[in-house]
């Protein structure tokens, strides 16, 4: 096998690479001759620092350091793979050569002749201002202020913890196949929760805003009015009655339930659970699997979405991915090892948590587009009925469909006019199931709240969003008769 | 076998003491490193899907100042990482703000249980049999019964890690232990539909593994969920098996952690001694029992892991606590930090138990008549609030009629609150059936649950 590509010459990565050119030339050397058929180096240089206000005080400040590479070998359908935080030219040697011990089980005929790589990505990070680049009293000026605005929102609010979080995640992919990619990604959050207190018992609110953005997040949300909504949101359910038991039509507001389309139908539309048919929509490519109207769409570069991407953690550019186009399903989603063994390209949904993990098909940001409803026409017309104003986070069993996940703020419906508020609960459905009975778009799609996503013991951060949108039945797990 | 370990464990806790000893003026430092290496195998289609392995380096740093603190960890042991890390702690200490309680644990003169867990054995297996024990463990779902169709993960995983502890209050402690798992999730297929399974067993000695229970379990699990149907709402008992008692009990635990007590985040702040649950019930926290991969012979601080009463028939005993939250509440720590190095040290339990009841396993059904027996669940994260006890979780398992397993249920969801259901425990099996990591538990069946589902 001879490994080249037609674009030449040096990569285009201008900052300082984080292992130098020619040692990954002489560690994909090493893993292709110690029995690799492909290689990849992937490297990894993370910063974190956060802040946790709660009780009134700073409690916590808190920052981390982690660099390291890994080192990934294939031969057919072997993978092997090897983790270090030694990144010497010895040390990475080593580990290539750990990674290439298992594919000597699948003997092939190839050697590489030469690696010309091509570069793609970002080197320099795309934020106006560093987060590190703040100073530490900034911060806590923004929690204090965040904790005062909830405090003195109400008096029934008891406690309050507020959190800041920034992240600055550099990594370099390179390849045998002459990927070389690099990017630059930073990540800056802020969250607020409060608990209120009531004859009733205590209840909770959270407010959390997160982007690829630097400390320019603030120039855009206030910490004071999270902090308010989220007060509120607790105080509101200091009057909750407990949510229904049973099916009953929900309508999700925009923003906040694009979990739903996240656990209904995303990873089930990933590429790695289709081919092990451990997937309910596995087959179904070209198929009606969604109400008419209802497009899915995974897009890794919606900037600065949460779950945006330069270049996946593979080296390959994200892209906007239409995953079901007017009900139909157009399409997977894809990792290098997925898209290779169709002999089709992929889509940028290579992801890992870090260096010491293998890739996967990850989602990035996954929404449903605008319908053309109203959304006060959507409640209006809901004779009974629960409306989820915020959702938790959720889980699918992927084989079946079957999913849950929380409503943590929820309203009845009665005569199409939102009423009471409602304890929280998960609400279950069947993905399938749920994506044929939509019965109602709104025009109002919106993003939701930064995530993090879970799969075998993997996080990654994704983003979700959608327009208000009603599901003829869901099942919601309350414990009202 | 030391030549397979990365770092000899005095070195580290050499290490740690060194960096203490940069103690300076008032501050006080506490010091965690460890290392570790892994390897996981995962099996496909009669051969190795994936071999993965890596070695890693932790070291996490907490300085105290005049009740301030501040915190730093990195992945690395290497000298200008160690020093990086204990100014980044120090730097991030002039931001914290004083709290009297704040401060490191002291040594309290209990002994630890002086437990041997450095069992060697999981260093000897090569590659090559860990390879062949996750082929052999899809081999075996796939031939369990004619209806296994695939196996998604066939995995095995084993881990060795070293770690020392150390700190300018005189603390200095050190441990090393491994660990080995296996896991199937197999796929049931009949006509269009397909269900999945899970099993795992983890251990800290191979032959401690028991397989046969994870290949059983698991393909039982996936067969026994085809024709599975969506029940009817209704309030009812329900069983628990035992794999859900614990996340249940998990849940229980936490909110008997001090920290959320404290902080007024407990629906269970201000009831000690008072009956929060039904008298059958009994659970301790006991990291002293050497077989659990709980066990421990010190805590995320350094003091002696000790057993700890929580609810003894039904009577809430007290709340666990670590150096902090015992000295906030003028209460003596239990034993009960909990942390990684790359954390500061929360509170919570090593290892709950559950005490067994007086159903023998054959009457449980008999006992219930008419309910649920919830075998798997889910959305725990999502749908269990423990500051409310609001309890929501998505449930699948079996009906059970007239005393009888019946049919298969799934995509339902049973509710109530955490205060609600340890008051409605009206039945604990006699029999603790053996879960993951050498722990037990016995069924338990709670009165008037809502079942969610058409």
């Amino acid at each position: 096998m001879t490994q080249t590509s037609d674009t030449t010459a040096t990569p285009v990565i201008t900052a300082e690479p984080l292992v130098d050119f020619d040692v990954v030339d002489a560690t994909l050397r090493a893993a292709l001759d110690a029995g690799g058929e492909w290689a990849e180096l992937f490297a990894e240089d993370r910063e974190s620092a956060g802040v946790v206000f709660d009780e009134g005080r700073v409690e916590e400040m808190n920052s981390g350091r982690d660099r390291g590479v890994g080192i990934r070998v294939t031969a057919g359908d072997i993978t092997g793979y090897a983790h270090t935080s030694d990144l010497s030219a010895k040390g990475l040697a080593e580990a290539a050569r750990t990674a290439a011990a298992v594919a000597r089980r699948q003997p092939h005929g190839g050697t590489v002749d030469m690696m010309s790589f091509f570069g793609t990505g970002l080197a320099e990070p795309q934020v106006a201002v560093l987060p590190a680049s703040v100073g530490a009293e900034h911060k806590v000026a923004l929690l204090r202020a965040a904790d005062d605005a909830a405090r003195s929102n109400h008096e029934a609010i008891t406690q309050v913890t507020a959190r800041y979080g920034e992240s600055r995640r550099r990594i370099m992919v390179a390849n045998t196949s002459g990927v070389c990619a690099a990017d630059d990604q930073v990540r800056t959050l802020f969250s607020v929760g409060c608990v209120a207190s009531g004859d009733g018992g205590l209840q909770t609110g959270r407010e959390t805003v997160g982007y690829t953005v630097g400390w320019e997040l603030f120039d855009d949300y206030d910490p004071t009015e999270l902090a308010e909504r989220a007060a509120q949101r607790a105080v509101t359910k200091l009057a909750a009655r407990p949510a229904p038991s049973g099916e009953v039509p929900v309508v999700i507001a925009c923003g906040g339930g694009g979990v739903l389309f996240h656990e209904a139908c995303g990873h089930g539309l990933e590429a790695d659970l289709v081919r092990k048919g451990a997937s309910v929509f596995a087959g179904r490519v070209g198929s009606q699997v969604a109400a008419s109207g209802v497009t899915l769409v995974d897009d890794g570069t919606m900037g600065p979405e949460w779950g945006a991407l330069v270049i996946d953690d593979e080296g390959h550019p994200t892209q906007r991915n239409e995953l079901i186009s007017d009900g139909v399903l157009t399409d997977y989603m894809w990792d290098w090892l997925r898209s290779r063994d169709e002999g089709r390209a992929p889509s940028g949904n290579g992801r890992r948590q870090s260096y010491t993990h293998l890739p996967m098909v990850r989602m990035t940001n996954t929404f449903v587009t605008n319908g053309d409803t109203d959304p006060a026409d959507i409640i209006a017309d809901t004779q009974s009925g629960v409306y989820v104003a915020h959702l938790g986070g959720g889980q699918v069993n992927t084989a079946t469909g079957d999913f849950v996940f929380g409503m943590t703020e929820a309203y009845l419906i009665s005569d199409g006019v939102i009423t009471e508020p409602l304890r929280e609960g998960n609400l279950i459905g069947n993905g399938p199931q749920v994506l044929a009975d939509i019965d109602a778009i709104g025009n109002d799609f919106a993003m939701g709240s930064p995530g993090t996503c879970g799969k075998d013991g993997q996080g990654v951060p994704v983003g979700d969003g959608q327009p208000t949108l009603r599901v003829r039945a869901l099942t919601v797990g309350g414990t009202a008769a | 076998m030391s030549e397979l370990r990365q770092f000899d464990t005095d070195e580290l806790a050499q290490l740690a003491q060194r960096v203490c000893e940069q103690v300076q003026g008032d501050e006080q430092i506490e010091v965690c490193v460890s290392t570790g290496r892994s390897t996981t195998v995962r099996a496909y289609n009669g051969d190795v899907e994936s071999l993965r392995s890596g070695r890693t380096a932790a070291i996490g740093v907490r300085v105290i100042e005049d009740g301030r603190q501040g915190f730093a960890s990195a992945g690395s042991l290497d000298a200008d990482v160690v020093s990086d890390t204990l100014a980044a702690a120090r730097r991030n200490v002039t931001f914290g703000e004083s709290d009297p309680h704040q401060g490191l644990a002291e040594p309290d003169g209990v002994d630890s249980p002086g437990l041997d867990l450095s069992d060697t054995a999981v260093l000897r297996v090569s590659d090559a049999e860990k390879i062949a024990a996750a082929i052999d463990l899809e081999r075996r779902c796939l031939s369990a019964d004619s209806r296994i169709s695939g196996v998604r993960v066939a995995a095995w995983s084993d881990g060795w890690s070293q770690s020392a502890l150390a700190s300018s209050t005189g603390i200095s402690v050190q441990s090393e232990h491994g660990n080995c798992s296996v896991g199937a999730q197999p796929l049931a297929t009949d006509g269009d539909e397909t269900q999945i399974g899970y099993a795992g067993d983890a251990a800290r000695r191979p032959d401690e593994l028991d397989i046969d229970r994870v290949v059983t379990e698991s393909t039982a699990l996936a067969t026994g969920q085809l024709g599975a149907t969506k029940p009817p709402s209704e309030h009812l008992p329900v069983v628990l098996a035992p794999p859900v008692v614990a996340a249940f009990i998990g849940v229980v635990a936490s909110v008997l952690a001090a920290d959320s007590v404290l902080k007024g985040r407990s629906p269970f702040a201000d009831r000690v001694g008072e009956q929060i649950a039904d008298e059958r019930l009994h659970l301790i926290d006991d990291p002293t029992e050497p077989t659990t991969l709980g066990a421990a012979n010190f805590d995320g601080e350094g003091l002696a892991a000790r057993r700890n009463a929580l609810i003894s028939a039904g009577v809430l005993c007290g709340f666990l606590h670590n150096a902090y939250t015992a000295r906030r509440s003028d209460a003596t720590s239990t034993g009960s930090a909990v942390r990684g190095t790359r954390s500061l040290p929360g509170v919570g339990t090593h290892a709950p138990v559950v005490a067994t009841g007086d159903i023998a396993a054959d009457m449980l059904n008999a006992s219930v008549g008419n309910g649920v027996l919830v075998r798997g669940v889910s959305g725990l994260h999502s749908g269990v609030n423990p500051t409310s006890g609001d309890f929501s979780v998505g449930a699948w398992g079996h009906r059970i009629a007239g005393g009888e397993i019946a049919e298969p249920f799934r995509e339902a969801t049973i509710a109530s609150t955490l205060q609600r259901m340890l008051l409605a425990i009206c039945g604990i099996g006699a029999t603790a059936e053996p879960l993951a990591g050498g722990m037990s538990m016995p069924p338990l069946i709670i009165a008037d649950v809502a079942l969610s589902g058409v």
